[in-house]
């Protein structure tokens, strides 16, 4: 039976997912729940209802169209109770302005390899590939093997994006199919990895020790998250982890972005995570200080 | 930039436009003293003589580069001989709120009394209108195409290296020559030819005078200078103004003041479109300026200050002064000189040099409005001058646009150019391909094809005007598939392109008959040996354009009807009819399906992609090779400048979801907020339609300016292109600016007076545009991250 997997966007002219131009497949589902996750529709595996109120020009169709009678007009704007939503799908096929979308679907193998297929040449012109992000890839290890097997054979550059929590075993077989795995630290201190992630990172840490043991090639990243990870303490012991690791790979830092907020209200999600501010640039060269400090080879996207 | 460049940038920035009837009057007096006493090309060489003599010289303080087409910086002339304003023309060039020119003290008093009197019912546009068949002015009249030539000289010329090569006096030793070898036996034309040669040679001797003129006013100036600096510099603007364009240039900057004077030359002769073009400057300019570093006269820094000079004196030249729909659809002060950089040599190989770097840091320091500047990128030139050109574009002025040069030479080769000549051509105007200094490629006027489709469901009846304009195809009703109602686009389209061929044929012939340009002829290669003026077949090649605009428009309309009423079958024609009569009133729910829910040309996506190289297909089968009245052939271009706004306000509802009125899409970019799958998709999309066919395309793309940030979105951006380029696309240019920027110019336009954008083939200040074009470059689909 062909490998099917769930997912959310793919998304061309990626700028900023590895290296050179690349397409970006968003796998859906992912077991960890960071308060300032970009991608909040990505967390749950199954297909969700997205409700954009700006675009909607009140024609009601969606009304009649819930088979559960989930759509309600409050103030005359139609508002989707979730306790009863059956994310049918109906409202979104009925609304003509694109206010409703189900986002997230299932694709085969071929359907996702065939996207990927169509910017080539950019690919080859740029040094770029396709990237596998989400949500977790690992989180559907079966499909993202199959679709690494595929690129692989075909001379696709592929890059995995990860935060590296999986099986062990599973984790080494699929992710040392790519030929860069983007391994997204968040905190060293397993208690506060646990509460600002839902999970302890024993499994993470262990993965990206293995993995670099066996040779594939790593970027780590260190989302920068304002009173959350930032401070000098666990961006120095990342730092200190990093040095230990078999082959020392480099560091990119990712300030936080403030577009989380507006993201996780577009899909009607309570947002838990910092306020909405751009992240100062000088707490950046601060933290690039200290792990430049320690001898590592520090990434900014953010400057010339 | 050197404390000169910057004083002389600030005057040239300020100066507001204005028209002088300074030229309007020398021309008028000479015609009415002379009328009837020489052929039309004397009558011309003789007229430019007289302007050459008598206007009045400008040599402004600080100027190392001299000379100016009025009497001062930015004082337009205007041109009665080929369409003569009225008074009230005058007053809305002067009222009007964009783009007007202040009126010099004369001008209304000097048109009334004679100007207007004298070429009243002889101006070249009232010989044009006088003969033109019913069925064209009731399509020009409601939009179905443009008409170039109504106001303007036909042009789009660009030189190649022939002047810094031959003076003036070079030039008629080679006319004495054909003189020489005129067969008076065997040549039914040969008189023809020596009127034609004799007045291209009283031209050159006409640019020598100019020359001396300056010359003297330049000794004058230095006599009375008190500053020796100064007066040192006024005795070398007076030997250099003495030696060219008599002779050949012999160092850097004698070869710039050559340019300049032979530029000034054909300006003031005619108001061909597109000004007058250096072509490769970078190429031309090299042998000087490698020499010149060699014998240790000149330092990079002179170099740039003396590019500077010149790079002002072509902003000083606002474009001139239009009417009507010609202002319609170029309502711009550029007058879109579009300078090369880059490319190929003749010989094949890497056209790049020092200057064409050191041109870059000229652009970028001055970014005035003109000239507008391109660089040409073939597989030959190095990534680093592509970044460096990226790394200009990033600025946000909307130039330099990119060109591949590689394709813009499988084009001339394909039309028929040599090779060798084909690399020594680039593009002009806006993106038109040329054979520089070799060819006349005239841009004919521009084809609303969007509108031929409205023509196909209203059985050739004009909705607007209620007037049959084309064929009747049938009801549309009763069309039994998408096929037949393809047909009958097809049949609407080779009408509407008979009719506007059928006059283009007529107005070419009527400027090679009045209205020769005997100064521009002789700068051109092969018009004196052919012994024939540029506007009746002189030069070696002679190629009309035609040019087709909203490609992605009659797309995704086609792609509508396919998918809706033929397949599906969601709606019925007589639905989609009604609805496009009442302009989706009542209908929204059902025009936002049509615009979310059709396959749209730019995504990458083959349903509508494939209609788009159907339609490209058609247009190039209806239009290529048809033969002009000058040896030469009709080609398409896919163009449209700013009348995609102008076509858009003539056009009804479109079956895209588009209401009337709205703007079409432009060049050959997707419609407006179509393209939902990235730049490198539009990329594909375009990649589809065989550009090598055409005489050029226009891409417009627009960056939020964090996408490009850093030195990673600098590479990235040159990778975009060359990517597309692989794809063998002509063109692609940028605007990498914010909409929140836009709306605080549109709130505060006097902060964001010097807020360059790129309109078209042209960057131009977007507080200068009308609201209309304002809104529509706001509209153009920002590619951003996240």
């Amino acid at each position: 039976m062909e490998t099917k997997g769930i997912v959310f966007d793919i998304k061309r002219f990626a700028l900023n997912d590895g290296p050179g131009l690349r397409t970006t497949v968003f796998f859906k589902g992912c077991p960890l729940s960071c308060s300032w996750c970009h991608n909040p529709e990505s967390r749950v595996f199954e297909p969700v209802l997205l409700f954009r109120p700006a675009r909607c020009i009140r024609c009601l169709r969606c009304v009649e169209a819930c088979p559960a009678n989930a759509v309600a007009v409050e103030a005359g704007l139609p508002v989707t109770d979730p306790g009863l939503c059956t994310v049918s799908g109906k409202c979104a096929e009925v609304c003509p302005s694109e206010a409703r979308e189900i986002v997230g679907r299932e694709y085969s193998v071929l359907e996702i390899i065939e996207e990927i297929r169509k910017d080539r040449v950019f690919y080859e012109e740029s040094g770029g590939g396709v990237t596998f992000s989400g949500g977790e890839p690992l989180a559907q290890p079966e499909f993202l093997a199959a679709l690494l097997r595929v690129c692989r054979a075909e001379g696709i550059h592929c890059t995995l994006d990860t935060s590296g929590f999986a099986e062990n075993k599973v984790f080494l077989k699929t992710a040392s199919l790519a030929d860069l795995v983007l391994f997204d630290l968040k905190a060293m201190d397993p208690e506060t990895h646990l509460r600002l992630t839902g999970v302890y990172n024993k499994e993470i840490l262990e993965n990206v020790v293995s993995l670099s043991a066996g040779g594939t090639e790593i970027l780590i990243r260190i989302p920068l998250i304002p009173g959350l990870n930032d401070d000098e303490r666990n961006i120095t012991k990342t730092g200190e982890f990093v040095l230990g690791l078999p082959k020392i790979p480099g560091v990119e830092l990712l300030p936080y972005h403030p577009v989380a907020k507006e993201k996780h209200e577009r899909f009607s999600f309570t947002y838990l995570g910092p306020a909405a501010e751009v992240y100062p640039v000088e707490r950046v060269d601060e933290a690039e200080r200290i792990l430049s400090g320690m001898g590592l080879s520090v990434i900014r996207r953010d400057r010339d | 930039m050197s404390e000169r460049i910057d004083k002389l940038r600030e005057k040239s920035f300020k100066a507001v436009p204005s028209i002088s009837a300074e030229r309007a009057r020398i021309i008028t007096r000479f015609y009415r003293e002379n009328e009837g006493k020489y052929s039309p090309c004397m009558m011309r060489a003789l007229s430019f003589m007289a302007l050459c003599r008598d206007k009045t010289i400008w040599i402004g303080k600080e100027e190392l580069i001299v000379g100016e087409r009025g009497p001062a910086p930015k004082v337009v002339p205007t041109f009665p001989e080929l369409t003569c304003h009225t008074l009230e023309d005058l007053h809305t060039l002067e009222k009007r709120e964009k783009v007007n020119y202040r009126l010099e003290r004369d001008v209304l008093e000097v048109y009334e009394q004679e100007i207007i009197p004298y070429w009243s019912g002889r101006t070249m546009r009232e010989k044009i209108f006088s003969h033109v068949p019913g069925e064209w002015k009731s399509a020009y009249e409601a939009g179905m195409f443009t008409e170039f030539m109504e106001q303007r000289a036909p042009g789009h010329t660009t030189l190649d290296d022939l002047i810094y090569r031959k003076g003036m006096l070079d030039l008629k030793a080679d006319i004495d020559q054909a003189l020489f070898g005129l067969d008076f036996l065997n040549d039914c034309q040969a008189t023809e030819k020596l009127e034609s040669l004799r007045a291209m040679s009283t031209a050159c001797d006409a640019a020598i005078v100019f020359a001396e003129r300056h010359a003297d006013l330049a000794a004058e100036l230095a006599v009375q200078e008190q500053d020796p600096v100064r007066k040192q510099e006024l005795e070398e603007i007076s030997r250099i103004c003495r030696r060219v364009p008599a002779h050949a240039p012999r160092n850097f900057r004698e070869a710039l003041q050559m340019y300049w004077f032979v530029h000034l030359g054909t300006i003031t002769e005619l108001n061909g479109w597109d000004s007058m073009n250096p072509g490769h400057l970078d190429q031309h300019l090299y042998p000087f300026y490698k020499a010149d570093l060699e014998k240790g006269i000149l330092d990079r820094e002179q170099a740039k200050e003396l590019l500077g000079c010149l790079w002002i004196k072509f902003n000083n030249h606002p474009a001139p002064p239009k009417v009507g729909v010609t202002a319609a659809e170029s309502g711009t002060y550029n007058d879109f000189t579009n300078i090369n950089l880059g490319g190929l040599k003749s010989d094949g190989s890497d056209g790049v040099n020092d200057l064409s770097y050191l041109l870059l840091e000229v652009i970028d320091e001055i970014h005035l409005l003109q000239p507008g500047c391109n660089v040409q990128i073939s597989r030959k030139t190095p990534d680093h001058f592509l970044r460096e050109a990226c790394r200009v574009i990033r600025k946000g002025y909307g130039y330099p646009s990119v060109f591949n040069a590689d394709v813009v030479v499988a084009e001339q080769v394909r039309a028929g150019k040599s090779v060798e000549d084909a690399r020594s051509g680039g593009t002009s105007g806006c993106i038109e391909t040329g054979c520089f200094g070799k060819e006349a490629y005239i841009l004919t006027g521009y084809l609303n094809v969007p509108k031929i489709l409205e023509l196909v469901l209203n059985r050739g009846t004009d909705p607007l005007s209620g007037k049959q304009l084309g064929p009747d195809t049938g009801d549309p009703e009763g069309f039994s598939g998408f096929d037949e109602l393809y047909s009958a686009f097809e049949a609407q389209l080779n009408y509407i392109v008979d009719l506007k061929v059928r006059v283009n044929q007529y107005i070419e012939q009527m400027f090679a008959r009045y209205m020769p340009a005997p100064f521009l002829s002789a700068v051109i290669r092969d018009c004196i040996e052919n012994g024939r003026d540029y506007y009746n077949g002189g030069p070696r090649y002679n190629t009309n354009y035609i040019q087709c605009c909203g490609i992605g428009t009659v797309t995704d309309s086609l792609a509508s009807l396919k998918k809706h009423v033929f397949e599906s079958g969601s709606v019925s024609m007589g639905e989609m009819l009604e609805a496009l009569a009442a302009d989706f009133k009542e209908r929204e729910p059902f025009r936002l399906e049509l615009v979310n829910r059709t396959p749209k040309f730019g995504n990458d996506e083959d349903y509508a992609d494939s209609i788009m190289e159907k339609v490209y297909d058609s247009l190039f089968r209806t239009i290529d090779g048809r033969p002009n009245t000058k040896g030469g052939q009709y080609h398409l271009n896919m163009l449209s400048t700013t009348c995609h706004v102008y076509f858009g306000t003539k056009l009804g509802a479109t079956p895209d979801g588009r209401t009337a009125g709205f703007p079409e899409s432009d060049g050959t970019s997707p419609s407006h907020g179509a393209d939902r799958n990235g730049p490198t998709a539009v990329c594909m999309s375009l990649g589809k339609m065989d550009q090598v066919k055409s005489g050029g395309t226009l891409l417009n793309q627009r960056f939020l300016p964090d996408v490009l940030k850093g030195a990673a979105g600098l590479v990235k951006l040159s990778q975009l292109i060359r990517g597309y380029f692989r794809m063998e696309g002509h063109h692609i240019q940028f605007n990498v600016v914010g909409t929140a920027t836009l709306q605080a110019a549109q709130e505060n336009p006097e902060d964001y007076r010097d807020l360059l954008v790129r309109v078209a083939g042209y960057s131009d200040y977007f507080c200068d545009l009308t609201p209309d074009l304002q809104a529509e470059i706001m509209m153009r689909t920002a590619q951003e991250e996240f």
